[in-house]
């Protein structure tokens, strides 16, 4: 039995495995068959965990023999991003310092995705350490967008994103630090949710910049969104910074959608240079949309929003510089083999296992913090980091979600903003706010370009929502996703999907939502 | 804001970082015009504003002060690059003179 797992939500896999219309065995067969016949073209993978995946399909299969149920994600299949420890794999953050490592604790997120009952595929290329908004800057080189070869997937959670969209999983974990989840979500055409800072254990997770990481999912539905939600968010005694709340049933309200919803079109960011007409259009014509759909729509400024992007490029390789100051050689990672005393080591160790951008983040962050320039830098980027803070809480007390698009631009060709690290800095001035303020936000695909150097791309459009409102944006995605009935398979996989890989009969999406609206 | 090649050394040698002359000249450029455009927060009226360094408020969070089980020594040496008798090998610190340097 052949499974197109492009065409399954993780309600339809788990169900079908429930209902013995196949086996958590099959589901595995099915991952690893698109895997083989994709992978070469999309290389989303670092490492792939065929012998885990085997066991865990067993387990599920001999619970499922036994009469006993599922949990909410038996049986689906899911790949998580290489920044996160699984015993089992390595965890190599794309880079050559940490090549060789293994992890040796399991990273809570993660942990709690197989607790959910999720079988784990493979680990997920990205910008190495998270540096990145291509997935171009990793030392076991780029991944290609499924929906067309010669482009970026967006970073730096972009083999996270690529997988998902090229069915080889069904749902993915990434990392967001200044739009790493969102960004790669919107150029292929992915839900991708970036949860209200402390709402997901970052431990596990190898640390970007601390004040801002978090861990999110990606989904080719908002219904798959909130359930990834439900698995992963949660207080840990093992962060400190993990917030305790109240589990929250992040599916439960979803069909309320997006009616009496406060909805803000973000307009001043919306003028801003660089930012693609056809994006910008598709923007405006989605807020037009949800009017319809009985929300309440206006237009909000966010005044030093724009000032994220200079204040992030202080705060985040600060943070960096001091994270990374770990990778020395002694305890794990790359060491020259042939230092001549300990300052040798850590200084060759380091130049030779770090990649070209994260020796620039570290060198940009260094400065930053160093004797002389720390209140010019650091000191006025948190002082910028409050305004931009008061800006949003100003927005939301008119308005539960505001609407920007996720990315200035469609996926951009491979290599076309390699050489100008600014450049690629400017993929993120939508989504690093969001991070800054440590608020939630949800990219979902809102059309594709026609434009005539790019057509036929995923535009992705943001939903934002105030500290712990996810319900609030995934409602109203919820709602968008129905009324547009965006098709996430892309031109290139549906050609590649050959004859005899069609979606299994009584399986297919659309019953899998069917089932749901009962 | 310009940098210069002295400072590029200088902050190379506190990242701990071992430079090309390559790469210090490619760095000196790409850092000056990232600080270029950093520099526009300088522009800011944020006098008498408060600094954010954490966007969700959180008070000290302790665990109860009770031992527990850490990673095993073999586990913890797992990954190292040059262990000895239980321990990470490291090369010798400072030089024959005694500089700690």
């Amino acid at each position: 039995m052949t499974l197109d797992l492009s065409k399954l939500t993780a309600s339809a896999v788990r169900d079908g495995i429930v209902n013995k219309e196949f086996t958590a065995r099959d589901v595995v067969e099915a991952s690893y068959a698109r895997i083989d016949a994709v992978e070469e073209r999309v290389h989303a993978f670092n490492e792939l965990t065929r012998e885990l995946a085997d066991d865990v399909a067993a387990g599920i299969d001999a619970a499922v023999m036994a009469g006993e149920g599922l949990p909410p994600l038996g049986g689906v299949p899911v790949a998580f991003k290489d920044n996160m420890n699984l015993v089992g794999t390595h965890t190599t953050c794309s880079s050559k310092i940490l090549q060789n490592y293994k992890s040796v604790y399991d990273c809570t997120a993660v942990r709690r995705m197989l607790d959910a009952g999720v079988i784990p595929i493979g680990k997920c290329n990205m910008d190495e350490f998270a540096f990145g908004s291509s997935t171009e800057n990793s030392a076991f080189g780029p991944t290609h967008n499924p929906w067309d070869l010669d482009r970026v997937p967006g970073g730096s959670s972009g083999g996270s994103a690529a997988c998902v969209s090229a069915g080889e999983v069904v749902l993915s974990l990434g990392s967001d630090t200044g739009g790493s989840i969102r960004q790669p979500g919107a150029l292929t055409g992915t839900v991708a949710v970036k949860p209200t800072y402390g709402r997901v254990s970052r431990y596990g997770v190898v640390a970007f910049a601390s004040s801002l990481d978090q861990i999110g999912s990606f989904s080719k539905t908002v219904e798959e969104c909130a359930l990834s939600l439900n698995a992963i968010c949660g207080d840990d005694p093992m962060d400190a910074t993990c917030v305790s709340r109240d589990t929250e049933d992040f599916t439960a309200r979803l069909q309320e959608g997006a009616t009496g919803l406060r909805i803000g079109l973000v307009r001043d960011m919306l003028e801003l240079e660089g930012v693609d007409a056809e994006v910008k259009a598709a923007t405006e014509r989605a807020a037009d949309m949800f009017r319809t759909l009985g929300a309440e729509v206006g237009e909000v400024d966010l005044p030093s929003a724009q000032h994220g992007l200079a204040a992030y490029y202080v705060i985040a390789p600060a943070e960096a510089s001091s994270n990374l100051a770990r990778f020395d050689g002694i305890r794990y990672g790359y060491r020259v083999p042939d230092a001549e005393d300990v300052i040798d080591l850590y200084t060759r160790s380091r130049a030779e296992g770090f990649g070209p951008e994260s020796i620039r983040r570290i060198m940009l962050g260094t400065y930053a913090l160093s004797a002389g320039y720390y209140d010019a830098y650091y000191g006025q980027a948190q002082k910028a980091r409050t305004l931009i803070r008061r800006d949003f809480e100003r927005a939301f007390r008119d308005y539960d979600v505001l609407l920007t698009p996720t990315s200035p631009t469609v996926a951009f060709k491979i290599g076309e903003k390699a050489a100008d690290p600014l450049a690629m800095y400017l993929s993120d001035v939508f989504t690093i706010p969001v991070n800054l303020a440590g608020i939630c936000a949800v990219s979902i695909p809102c059309g594709l370009s026609a434009n005539g150097n790019a057509p036929g791309l995923p535009i992705g459009l943001q939903l934002i929502g105030d500290h712990f409102a996810e319900a609030a944006i995934l409602r109203a995605a919820w709602a968008f996703e129905q009324e547009i009935g965006f098709d996430t398979t892309s031109p290139w996989l549906a050609q590649t999907a050959v004859a005899g890989r069609g979606p299994l009969a009584g399986t297919g999406r659309g019953d899998a939502e069917a089932k749901t609206d009962r | 804001m310009a940098i210069s090649e002295q400072d590029v050394r200088h902050v190379a040698m506190l990242a701990r970082l071992k430079l090309t002359d390559e790469q210090v000249g490619q760095l000196q450029g790409e850092l000056s015009s990232i600080l270029e455009h950093v520099a526009t927060i300088q522009n800011l009226d944020l006098e008498g504003i408060e600094p954010t360094a954490h966007a969700v408020e959180v008070t000290n969070v302790v665990r109860a002060d009770e031992p527990r089980p850490g990673l095993d020594r073999e586990v913890a040496l797992l990954n190292a690059p040059e262990c000895e008798n239980g321990y990470f090998r490291i090369p010798r610190i400072g030089s024959e003179a005694g500089d700690a340097s």
